[in-house]
C-alpha cells in the first residue's frame, strides 16, 4: 500500500506542499514576514470544518502475503515480456501506470486480459485460477509510486565530493572562513546533521521558508532594519515586514513599531546576515557544493 | 485583404456559428478588447489583459476607493448568524454525501466573468453569481465531489445564458446563468488515471474548449464540446497515442509517448483571423526523471500549439522546453499581439514561461521570432539553439548528490496571468528568482512515475519582481523588485493594464497596487490581504471598477462620485 493516505496529503497542504507539490502551483500564501512554523495538523489531518478529499481513488490496504504471492506469479508468468518489476520490457508495456490497470478494481479487467490474451499484440492466453489472477492484480496495484518520499530501492549516499578540495574551497575561493570556523560555529556540524541537511545548510545559511528541509534549522541571526526619521531619530530592530509602503520592526525590548514609507522618507536600511549566502547562489558550482559537503560531514 | 476586413471576416465566422442572442452573452464581445464587460478568461480572446477603459487614469488613481466587498458562501450551508444568506444554494454532484463544510481550501483564483451587470466566478466545487453593483450573492452552486486534486479553478466560460466550469473530479458542468440550476454535467476525463480538471473552458462559436490536468503519467488532451448539448466534437491528444503519430520519434517508444503528460490545464487564446486556438502544454512525465522517456524532445510537451478550432488538428507548434526535467509546464498564458516587429506589422503570440525564458512566435506560421531570458537566476540551460528553443543542461537534472537549480519548482512565473500593453509596447510578468537543491531519490528510474523520485529543498530566494519586457528584443526594460523581509517567497497573482496608463497588480505583501506602466513606479495602493486572482476591470452604470478576490471575498474599487 504505497498510496499517500488522505491524512498525509492534508498535512502536506498545511506545511506548504513540502513533498508532493503538484505541477499546478497552489494559491500563493502571501506573507511579508517569515512564515511561522505551521501548526501541527489535527489527528484527522484537516482543519476543523474542512475536509480534504482524496486526490485520486484510494484502494483499500492489501494483504502483504497476497502481494508477495502475486509478485512471484508475475515474475514467472509475465516478467519475461513486462519486466520482473512490471515497468515494461522488450515486448510488453509498463503495467503499473497502464490505463487498464488503473481502471481495474480487483482483477476484473486484468483477469480478462490474462485469460483472453492480446493475441494481435503477441500476448498469449494464460489459464489461471481466480485467486492467482486476483493476486497478480493486487501486486500491480501495490506497485504504484507516484509520491515523492518513497523509500529508495537501494541506499543513496549523497557524499560524492572530495573532502580535501572542499577544505581548500572553505578557506580559499569560497571565503567561508571569513564568517565561519569548523572549531567555532560549525563545530560538530557533521555529527549534528545528516549529509543532505549539511549540504542544504551550507547553501542557505539556515532559516525557514520555502520547501523541504530548510525549515528544520533556525537562521544564525534575524534580518534587522534601521529606520531613520527626518529629525534624525533612529529605530532599530528585527525586521518583521516591509513593502513599498510600510516597514515594521520589533525593538530589542519587544516593542512593535511600524512606519509609513513615502518615497525616500524615512530612510530604511535592511541588514540581512544571510546576504553573502544569497550572493553565493549566483556563482557556486555543484562540484564545489559537493566538495564542501564532503569536507563538512567530516567535522564531527 | 486589409487587416480590418480580415478581422471582420474572422469575426463573422465566430458570429455566423452562433445564433443571434436577445439576451445572455453577446459573442461579439469576446473578440474585442475588454470594456464594459469581462466575458471570457482573459477579458478577451487575446489574453492581453488590456482594457480600453480610461475613466481611472494616472491623474485620478490616487482617489480610488472601495466600492463594496462581497463574501461568498461556502459548502452546502452558507450565511452566518449575523448575516443570514438569502441566496439559494444549488447542490449537484455524483458523490453520495457532500463533504461537510466544503473542501479545503476554496478560493477564487481564476477569472471572474462580468456580463450584463452580473459577476460569475468559481472555485473548486463551487460557483457563484454576484451582483456587480454591490457584491450581493445571487446564487451559489455546490458540487459534491468524489475527490481529485483541489489545487485551483481558473474560472468559467459563458455562451448565451449558459455557464460552464470544470471540477477537480473531472466533470464539465453547465449551469443556467439566471438561476444557477444545472443544465447537465459530463465526465471529461478518467478519475482512475488521476486526472483533475481546473481549466476555465473557452467558448468559441459553437465550440467549448476544455482541458485537463494530471500528475501521474497520463496523456494530456483537449476536447471540444457542443455548448448546447455537451456532445463531444473532437479530442486532441498532446502526445503521440498510436504508431505513425507525429512526434513519436522524439520518445523512447509508444508506451513512453502515450504516458508522456503535456497537460492542458490553462486556457488558451483564440485568433479569429486564422481560426486557431493557441494554447500551451504542460511538462513531460515522469516529471523529474527522463531515462524512460528517451533522449528526444518529447513532443508536444512544453509547447505552444496552434490548433484549428473546427477540426482539433494541429497547424503548428513551437517547443519552449524540449525534454523538460523540472516539472516546469509551459502552460503560461499565450498572449496574442498585433504590432510592428523589425519595422513590419506582425501577428505574434508571446509567452513568458515557467522556465525563465520569454518567447515570441509568429502565430500564423509558428515561426520563431525572439527568445529572451527574463530570469537572471535561471541556470538550468546550456543556451538557446538554432530553433530558438532552450537547451537543457543534463547536469542540472535532479541528481543523487544534488543539483543547485533556479527556478524552483514554482517556476520563474506560473499561472498568474501576464499583460501586454499596446500603449507602451511592453509585456509585463511576475518573476521569481528562487534556488533549490534538486535531488534524485530513486537510482532506478524505471520505478518512478509522475512526480516521484525527487526531493526539492529550497536554499535561497533572490526575490520576486515585476518585469517589463521589450518583445522585439526579449530584454527587460524595467524590473521592480518587491521589498522583502526575507524568505517570504511571495507571489503576485496576475496583471492588468488599462488605457488609463495604469498597470494593476498585487504585490507580495497583500497590497493591490496601481503602477506607472512605463517605469514601475507605484501610484496607488490598498492593503487588502492575500489577493488570490488577477485584477480585472469593467464599466457599469458609467463607473469603472477594479475587481479582485482575496480567497472567497471579492473587493471592487472605483472613483468617488
Amino acid at each position: 500500500m504505497k498510496r499517500v493516505p488522505v491524512v498525509v496529503i492534508a498535512s502536506i497542504f498545511l506545511v506548504g506542499f513540502a513533498y508532493t507539490a503538484p505541477a499546478q502551483v497552489p494559491a500563493p500564501q502571501q506573507s511579508a514576514q517569515p512564515a511561522p512554523a505551521p501548526p501541527a495538523p489535527p489527528a484527522h489531518g484537516a482543519p476543523a470544518g474542512f475536509v480534504m478529499p482524496p486526490a485520486y481513488p484510494v484502494r483499500p490496504p492489501a494483504d502483504p502475503a497476497v502481494v508477495d504471492h502475486g509478485k512471484k506469479l508475475f515474475v514467472t508468468s509475465c516478467g519475461f515480456c513486462h519486466g520482473t518489476d512490471a515497468r515494461g520490457g522488450a515486448t510488453g508495456p509498463n503495467l503499473v501506470r497502464s490505463q487498464l490497470v488503473l481502471d481495474d478494481k480487483s482483477g476484473e479487467l486484468v483477469g480478462a486480459v490474462i485469460r483472453e490474451g492480446r493475441l494481435t499484440k503477441g500476448m498469449p492466453k494464460f489459464d489461471m485460477p481466480d485467486a492467482d489472477v486476483s493476486a497478480i492484480a493486487t501486486f500491480l496495484h501495490s506497485q504504484y509510486t507516484n509520491e515523492s518520499g518513497a523509500a529508495p530501492s537501494a541506499p543513496i549516499n549523497i557524499v560524492v565530493g572530495d573532502a580535501k578540495a572542499g577544505q581548500a574551497y572553505f578557506s580559499g575561493p569560497g571565503k567561508c572562513n571569513t564568517c565561519h570556523s569548523v572549531t567555532g560555529d560549525l563545530a560538530g556540524i557533521g555529527a549534528k546533521y545528516e549529509p543532505k541537511d549539511v549540504q542544504n545548510l551550507l547553501l542557505s545559511g539556515g532559516g525557514g521558508g520555502g520547501f523541504g528541509r530548510r525549515a528544520k534549522s533556525t537562521p544564525p541571526a534575524p534580518t534587522t532594519v534601521t529606520v531613520t526619521l527626518p529629525n534624525g531619530q533612529k529605530y532599530q530592530g528585527k525586521l518583521l515586514r516591509i513593502d513599498a509602503f510600510r516597514v515594521a520592526l520589533t525593538e530589542d525590548d519587544g516593542q512593535y513599531r511600524s512606519f509609513t514609507i513615502n518615497g525616500a522618507t524615512p530612510k530604511v536600511e535592511v541588514h540581512n546576515p544571510l546576504q553573502p549566502h544569497l550572493d553565493m547562489l549566483l556563482t557556486i558550482k555543484d562540484i564545489d557544493i559537493h566538495n564542501l559537503t564532503a569536507y563538512l560531514v567530516t567535522v564531527k | 485583404m486589409t487587416k480590418s476586413t480580415k478581422f471582420l471576416l474572422g469575426l463573422s465566422i465566430v458570429l455566423s456559428s452562433c445564433a443571434v442572442y436577445s439576451q445572455g452573452l453577446d459573442p461579439a464581445l469576446l473578440a474585442k478588447p475588454a470594456t464594459d464587460s469581462w466575458p471570457t478568461y482573459g477579458g478577451d480572446y487575446s489574453q492581453r489583459r488590456y482594457s480600453t477603459l480610461k475613466q481611472i487614469d494616472q491623474s485620478n488613481v490616487k482617489n480610488l476607493t472601495l466600492a463594496w466587498i462581497g463574501n461568498l458562501p461556502l459548502g452546502v450551508g452558507g450565511g452566518s448568524f449575523f448575516a443570514p444568506e438569502t441566496a439559494p444554494t444549488i447542490i449537484g454532484g455524483e458523490a453520495k454525501e457532500p463533504l461537510a463544510g466544503g473542501v479545503f481550501p476554496p478560493r477564487v483564483g481564476g477569472a471572474i466573468l462580468q456580463v450584463n451587470g452580473i459577476l460569475y466566478m468559481s472555485a473548486p466545487d463551487n460557483a457563484w453569481a454576484v451582483d456587480a453593483r454591490d457584491g450581493t450573492v445571487i446564487w451559489h452552486y455546490f458540487w459534491k465531489s468524489r475527490g481529485g486534486t483541489h489545487i485551483g479553478n481558473r474560472g468559467m466560460a459563458m455562451v448565451k445564458d449558459w455557464l460552464f466550469f470544470e471540477t477537480p473530479d473531472d466533470y464539465l458542468i453547465s449551469l443556467d446563468a439566471k438561476t444557477g440550476k444545472e443544465r447537465w454535467h459530463k465526465e471529461i476525463a478518467d478519475f482512475n488515471q488521476e486526472y483533475f480538471s481546473t481549466m476555465a473552458p473557452i467558448a468559441i462559436g459553437n465550440h467549448l474548449i476544455v482541458g485537463v490536468g494530471d500528475d501521474l503519467d497520463s496523456p494530456g488532451f483537449l476536447q471540444s464540446f457542443d455548448p448546447e448539448t455537451g456532445s463531444l466534437q473532437w479530442k486532441y491528444y498532446t502526445v503521440p497515442m498510436k504508431q505513425g503519430d507525429p512526434g513519436l520519434e522524439t520518445w523512447k517508444d509508444l508506451d513512453a509517448a502515450s504516458h508522456g503528460g503535456a497537460q492542458t490545464w490553462m486556457p488558451g487564446s483564440y485568433d479569429p483571423e486564422t481560426h486557431l486556438y493557441i494554447f500551451s502544454t504542460g511538462n513531460p512525465t515522469p516529471a523529474y526523471t527522463s531515462e524512460t522517456r528517451g533522449e528526444g524532445d518529447n513532443l508536444y510537451t512544453c509547447s505552444i500549439i496552434g490548433l484549428d478550432v473546427d477540426t482539433g488538428k494541429m497547424k503548428w507548434y513551437f517547443q519552449t522546453s524540449p525534454h523538460d526535467t523540472h516539472d516546469w509546464d509551459s502552460t503560461q498564458s499565450p498572449v496574442l499581439v498585433d504590432a510592428p516587429f523589425q519595422g513590419k506589422p506582425r501577428k505574434m503570440v508571446m509567452q513568458a514561461a515557467r522556465n525563465g525564458y520569454f518567447f515570441v512566435v509568429d502565430r500564423v506560421t509558428g515561426e520563431h521570432l525572439v527568445t529572451g531570458k527574463f530570469s537572471g537566476a535561471a541556470n538550468w540551460a546550456k543556451g538557446v539553439d538554432k530553433r530558438g528553443e532552450v537547451m537543457r543542461d543534463p547536469a542540472k537534472d535532479s541528481t543523487l548528490a544534488g543539483s543547485l537549480v533556479s527556478p524552483d519548482n514554482g517556476g520563474a512565473t506560473n499561472w498568474p496571468p501576464p499583460s501586454f500593453d499596446p500603449d507602451t509596447g511592453l509585456f509585463y510578468v511576475q518573476l521569481r528568482e528562487v534556488y533549490a537543491m534538486y535531488y534524485l531519490t530513486e537510482s532506478n528510474q524505471r520505478l518512478v512515475t509522475g512526480l516521484g523520485g525527487k526531493e526539492e529543498d529550497t536554499v535561497g530566494n533572490l526575490g520576486t519582481s515585476l518585469v517589463a519586457i521589450d518583445y522585439q528584443t526579449g530584454k527587460i526594460t524595467w524590473k521592480y523588485k518587491y521589498p522583502d523581509a526575507g524568505n517570504s517567497y511571495g507571489w503576485i497573482t496576475g496583471l492588468l493594464t488599462t488605457a488609463g496608463k495604469l498597470l494593476f497588480s498585487s504585490d507580495t505583501a497583500g497590497n493591490l497596487v496601481a503602477y506607472d506602466p512605463t517605469n514601475g513606479k507605484p501610484l496607488w495602493h490598498s492593503r487588502i490581504g492575500a489577493i488570490s486572482n488577477a485584477p480585472e476591470t469593467y464599466l457599469l452604470d458609467g463607473r469603472q471598477y477594479i475587481l479582485v478576490a482575496t480567497g472567497t471575498s471579492l473587493l471592487a474599487f472605483t472613483l468617488p462620485q
